[in-house]
């Protein structure tokens, strides 16, 4: 609960109609402006005053970043799109059932409603020292308050922590990652396109900061190839409660058979890291092999190689072994819903 | 009780009606000038709106960084939209926007500008029949404190409106964006489950 009970300080509000208007407010304002989508995160910062902005940009009457549409034989999700509509789009729950599945285990229902796909993946760190406004490296000072010995970090990071232990909370990034997605960046005069796998940055290379978007860069779209159309896919996600809670571990797969074999496989997990982390060794090292327990329970001890727990968050090293090890195996999820 | 004693809930409306929203907002929020003395800035969006609420056009002037449940509450003084915990955690505040749930502390009134924002007073027919999930809670006597209900009911009408015919569990998952701190939940689903087989037309067995 905030101590803060109070209305959000003032802001500039604009409300674009159009990418190209949104590209140029960013253009000129990228600095200072704090691009607002769903705002599931964003009103948590503005109203605890943890964060402050002078001017937000609204994007929620664009048009042309809702929807999800047909391209290049796979889909091009909006990035307004939102969470509830990426999990009941009948495309996306035939081919790629994966995203939906992930996306539907968002929070909660009016959650959902609101909270969009480009959001989703761009939320900031979940850590409540940080969120509570306190000055830790990532918030620019220089100690982590959640590795200290007295420090209570349960929900927090085993793996690639670089002086933050804050973890990556999305539930649709290991998705959009097993699903090779691709990030459509814009900003005026210009496009680039990154893999999910790159939009996510860890502490190590920018501390502050959770993608790669730079001021006056916009997320517009996700697409998802055919690659993986119709693959043998497997989500789960592990919570204290079964609705609206951030994950502790999820995972998310996607696997290829020929024969009794894996012949090609991408495995994501998340909030065990600052960045959702595709875990390539595995898939290296499970591609040609049989796809039994034997294989399964190789891939799990694999994932959890170089963990490092804090006080409190031991317990995420043998589950996530364990979401790996059932994300080979496959069969119904164990714990999810 | 006498007819014409005035409420604390009458009495605030009243004054919002009566046109010194600034003073009674003044109240409300402890002499926060941010909500009704702050100057316009230049630029951005207008914040004179006409929103379309429970079937009406309401024109208002909305502060940019004004949320809905702000706007509904003490500019339209619609208060039976609840705030409970102002952070998406709890459900007290859910209205339906284009007859789909949404929770009125977590958006901006400028977002929603061209929607239809629908609260729990536009609910009941004009002539003051209630709406079905009403009648049910009405029936069970599902709740205990109730500050949750408004919330609860408008998660159920919007379920509703895509899945008409859910199971118990089905609807549970429905409404699980809402919080009860009474913990009451089992006689709050028997009666919003009365009120999705009344909107069904479904008897009383």
């Amino acid at each position: 609960m905030a101590i803060v009970h109070d209305v959000i300080p003032p802001f500039q509000l604009f409300q674009p109609a159009s990418v190209d208007e949104a590209l140029d407010l960013l253009d000129a304002r990228g600095q200072e402006a704090w691009v607002l989508a769903g705002g599931m995160d964003s009103f948590d910062w503005l109203k605890d005053r943890t964060k402050r902005t002078s001017v937000v940009v609204e994007l929620g009457q664009v048009a042309e970043l809702q929807g999800i549409r047909e391209n290049a034989g796979g889909l091009e999700i909006g990035a307004m799109t939102t969470l509830t509509d990426v999990a009941e789009h009948a495309g996306i729950r035939e081919r790629f059932s994966l995203l939906a599945e992930a996306a539907g285990l968002v929070a909660s229902p009016q959650i959902r409603n609101q909270g969009t796909l480009g959001g989703n993946v761009s939320q900031d760190a979940r850590c409540w020292y940080y969120r509570r406004g306190w000055h830790c490296y990532r918030a620019g000072g220089n100690i982590c308050y959640a590795d200290t010995p007295t420090a209570v970090n349960r929900e927090h990071a085993i793996l690639g922590a670089d002086r933050c232990v804050a973890v990556n909370p999305s539930d649709t990034a290991p998705a959009l990652i097993a699903l090779d997605a691709q990030m459509v960046i814009r900003r005026k005069g210009a496009e680039r396109v990154v893999q999910a796998t790159d939009y996510f940055r860890g502490p190590d290379i920018d501390i502050t900061r959770m993608t790669v978007l730079e001021p006056g860069e916009l997320l517009t779209a996700i697409r998802i190839p055919a690659t993986w159309a119709g693959a043998r896919f497997y989500f789960e996600k592990v919570r204290d409660r079964q609705v609206w809670d951030f994950p502790l571990v999820n995972v998310a797969s996607a696997l290829k058979a020929d024969g009794g074999r894996i012949a090609d496989a991408r495995i994501a997990v998340g909030a065990v890291a600052a960045r959702p982390l595709r875990l390539q060794a595995v898939e290296r090292a499970i591609a040609g092999r049989p796809m039994n327990d034997e294989t399964a329970a190789m891939a799990g001890e694999m994932a959890i190689q170089g963990a490092v727990p804090l006080r409190h968050n031991a317990y995420k090293v043998p589950l996530l072994r364990n979401l790996v090890r059932r994300a080979v195996r496959g069969g119904p999820p164990g714990a999810t819903t | 009780m006498s007819q014409k004693a005035v409420s604390r809930r009458n009495f605030i409306k009243g004054v919002i009606a009566g046109g010194v929203a600034v003073s009674s907002a003044a109240y409300l929020f402890r002499s926060s000038p941010l909500l009704s003395g702050q100057a316009a800035r230049t630029g951005g969006v207008e914040r004179l709106l006409a929103l379309t609420v429970n079937g009406q056009t309401r024109r208002v002037d909305v502060a940019p960084q004004e949320t809905l449940a702000s706007t509904l509450r003490y500019k339209l003084g619609l208060t039976g939209t609840k705030l409970g915990c102002d952070r998406a955690e709890c459900g007290a505040c859910t209205v339906l926007v284009d007859d789909v749930p949404r929770y009125a502390c977590s958006v901006l009134t400028h977002a929603v500008r061209t929607k239809r924002i629908q609260t729990i007073e536009g609910l009941a027919a004009a002539d003051g029949t209630l709406h079905p999930v009403q009648q049910g809670v009405v029936d069970e006597q599902g709740f205990q404190c109730a500050f949750c209900m408004s919330g609860f009911i408008m998660a159920t009408v919007g379920y509703l409106k895509k899945h008409p015919n859910p199971t118990r569990e089905e609807l549970a998952h429905g409404v699980s964006g809402n919080l009860c701190r009474c913990q009451d939940y089992d006689k709050i689903l028997t009666a919003l489950h009365r009120g999705a087989e009344l909107s069904r037309g479904v008897a009383r067995g």
